[in-house]
């Protein structure tokens, strides 16, 4: 029971990070129907940086965590402006392979600054790991999946209570009908690009002192996240939540009583069962899927 | 052939036959040889996505699989290479249809995310159970046919693009016949080219297993030109670079496709000078060429040939 619970626990560690990487491909994928392979790379800019800002800079931690994610909005800032904006026929393949090549720059500049050695600091908080039922979570466990939780209600705030949330909901059903209402997409597609930049960067942040980061880590998260948000029904924030959580436990438990090197072939797995049987996700409905401009 | 097409062809296949004189060494020829294994996956790849309309983000899948299971069958069961080269194929083509038949429904990014999860499934597959593991395995036979065995750069450099010639010649038959005519069709409206007669699930299945096929054959020759193959060769990296040949080929032209083999294979050689560099200057080189000459070079240039033309 409490190895059992052991792997539950670092599953929903996990979980939470591929569920944060999947809210991050909805909020673009809505606003602009554009999959965003560079998604992971979000993370681990969030993560390195803070090192960079807490450790190697010695800035309060408060500071370092909003610097770290300020700087990771303007990239994601810089790559809608420099890369998406400027294509004119936002062809679907098109559109991924510039994503892809963003995400390959993007771990070039990281490999030139911080080299391919992996990184880690200090938990938020310091303490001794929780003791339940016999199994032992850290501290930072429970940050993850409280930041994560945050970060959820959050957005489920924003898009349906503020009015910024609602245009930008307005432009994935129909971004003609949303600009004749006078929304500026153009906006609501860089803010979509800012906000799924900043929200890897809180999942960064709140992860590596378990899972250290390094250069590299960004295409297995892009990968991971996308198989929570197809789980859930692409397009769909809750969705894509339950899914990465769903996938993490799975992964873990997996690598825990099978097999650990399975463990990356799960999602994948469980992604393909989903495409080709419930392409809409568990919790998606058909009608959904026919609304999508593909 | 067309005309047009016939001239290219003997101009290009001279080309081919005259160029390895000029070289020095033998690894600007095995460099030659690569960009040649490249380009017959890129083939593949423009059939299938430039012509038929379909997205494939796991070719690097199916090129494993070609060089795992041949090299397998040829090391562990001793079969001839050119016999383990066919089982590869099939193996290949086999795993096309399982692959194909469930994914016949999906569209778009859909269908992209899909290919792509099969190409990391294959991969992981071949990391954990392969021989070797993640360190890959050696020993591999060098390519032999009727007891004369491809062992100098200049052989093999003559193998692959002698048969890259004849796989060319047999893809642009291919895409000016019927089978052809049907592809761009379904490309255009299924809906339509269903109405016209066109049994569109079955060229869609039809469609993938050839580029399986080509993909595996390359997998194949690449693993018994190199004798030794790891996984790192076959993951997701190597199927985004045979898209990016793809693209910044030209994605509706063949010649598109090993233009772009060339130029993504000659790249890294090039870039060498930036040492550590390299991965970001490739990835600029990328960015740019897809922001400002996303029709790919091969159709950018015959289009400013044909204006020169009318020019005078």
């Amino acid at each position: 029971m409490s190895v059992f619970l052991q792997f539950l626990f670092s599953g929903l560690t996990i979980g939470a990070v591929y569920a944060m990487v999947g809210l991050g491909f909805n909020i673009i994928y809505n606003a602009t129907s554009i999959i965003n392979l560079a998604q992971g790379e979000f993370v681990v800019i969030g993560g390195l940086l803070m090192w960079l800002f807490s450790e190697s800079m010695k800035l309060p931690f408060l500071i370092s965590a909003l610097l770290a994610i300020l700087f990771t909005g303007l990239i994601g800032l810089l790559m809608e402006r420099l890369t998406i904006r400027p294509v004119k026929k936002k062809d679907l393949l098109l559109m991924i392979m510039i994503t892809i090549a963003v995400s390959i720059v993007l771990r070039g500049l990281l490999m030139f600054k911080f080299g391919k050695d992996p990184y880690t600091y200090n938990p938020f908080t310091e303490g001794d790991p929780i003791n339940i039922y016999g199994a032992y979570i850290q501290q930072q466990t429970l940050w993850v999946i409280g930041i994560t939780s945050l970060c959820i209600i959050l957005m489920y705030l924003f898009f349906n209570k503020t009015m910024l949330g609602k245009a930008m909901k307005a432009c994935a059903v129909d971004p003609t009908a949303a600009r004749i209402t006078g929304i500026n997409v153009e906006r609501m597609v860089m803010i979509s690009f800012v906000m799924s930049a900043m929200m890897g960067a809180v999942a960064g942040i709140a992860v590596t002192p378990i899972t250290l980061m390094e250069y590299d880590r960004g295409p297995m998260l892009a990968v991971k996240g996308f198989c929570a948000a197809i789980m859930g029904g692409l397009g769909r924030g809750r969705g894509s939540v339950i899914g990465g959580f769903i996938i993490g436990i799975l992964e873990s438990l997996t690598a825990g009583y099978i097999h650990s090197g399975a463990k990356d072939a799960v999602a994948l797995i469980i992604m393909l069962i989903i495409l080709f049987f419930r392409p809409a996700g568990i919790f998606g409905s058909k009608t959904i899927i026919d609304l999508r401009r593909f | 052939m067309q005309i047009t097409n016939r001239r290219i062809f003997l101009a290009f296949f001279t080309l081919v036959l005259v160029f390895p004189f000029f070289l020095e060494g033998s690894y600007a020829l095995s460099i030659a040889t690569f960009a040649g294994i490249n380009s017959l996956i890129a083939i593949g790849l423009c059939i299938l996505m430039g012509y038929a309309g379909q997205v494939s983000l796991g070719q690097a899948g199916f090129y494993g699989i070609g060089a795992y299971v041949s090299a397998i069958l040829s090391i562990n069961f001793g079969l001839p290479v050119v016999l383990s080269f066919f089982m590869a194929a099939a193996a290949s083509a086999i795993s096309a249809v399982v692959l194909a038949i469930p994914a016949l429904r999906l569209k778009g990014h859909y269908l992209a995310v899909a290919t792509l999860g099969f190409g990391e499934i294959i991969y992981v597959i071949i990391n954990e159970w392969g021989p070797g593991g993640p360190s890959g395995f050696g020993d591999i036979p060098k390519f032999n046919l009727f007891g004369y065995v491809f062992n100098t750069p200049l052989s093999y450099y003559f193998l692959i693009w002698i048969t890259l010639m004849l796989v060319m010649a047999f893809s642009i038959n291919l895409i000016n016949s019927r089978f052809g005519r049907a592809l761009r069709s379904m490309h255009d409206s299924e809906i339509a080219s269903n109405a016209m007669g066109v049994d569109v699930p079955t060229l869609k299945i039809k469609v993938f297993v050839l580029s399986a096929v080509y993909a595996a054959f390359g997998g194949a020759f690449y693993a018994h030109y190199v004798t030794f193959i790891s996984p790192s060769s076959f993951s997701l990296f190597q199927s985004v670079l045979v898209l990016m040949m793809v693209v910044v080929g030209g994605i509706t032209s063949l010649w598109g496709a090993i233009a772009g083999a060339i130029i993504i294979t000659l790249l890294p050689e090039i870039l060498r000078e930036f040492k550590e560099y390299d991965i970001l200057v490739y990835g600029l080189i990328l960015i740019s060429s897809l922001l400002f000459f996303n029709k790919g070079l091969v159709p950018i240039i015959i289009e400013r040939l044909k204006k020169g033309y009318k020019g005078t």
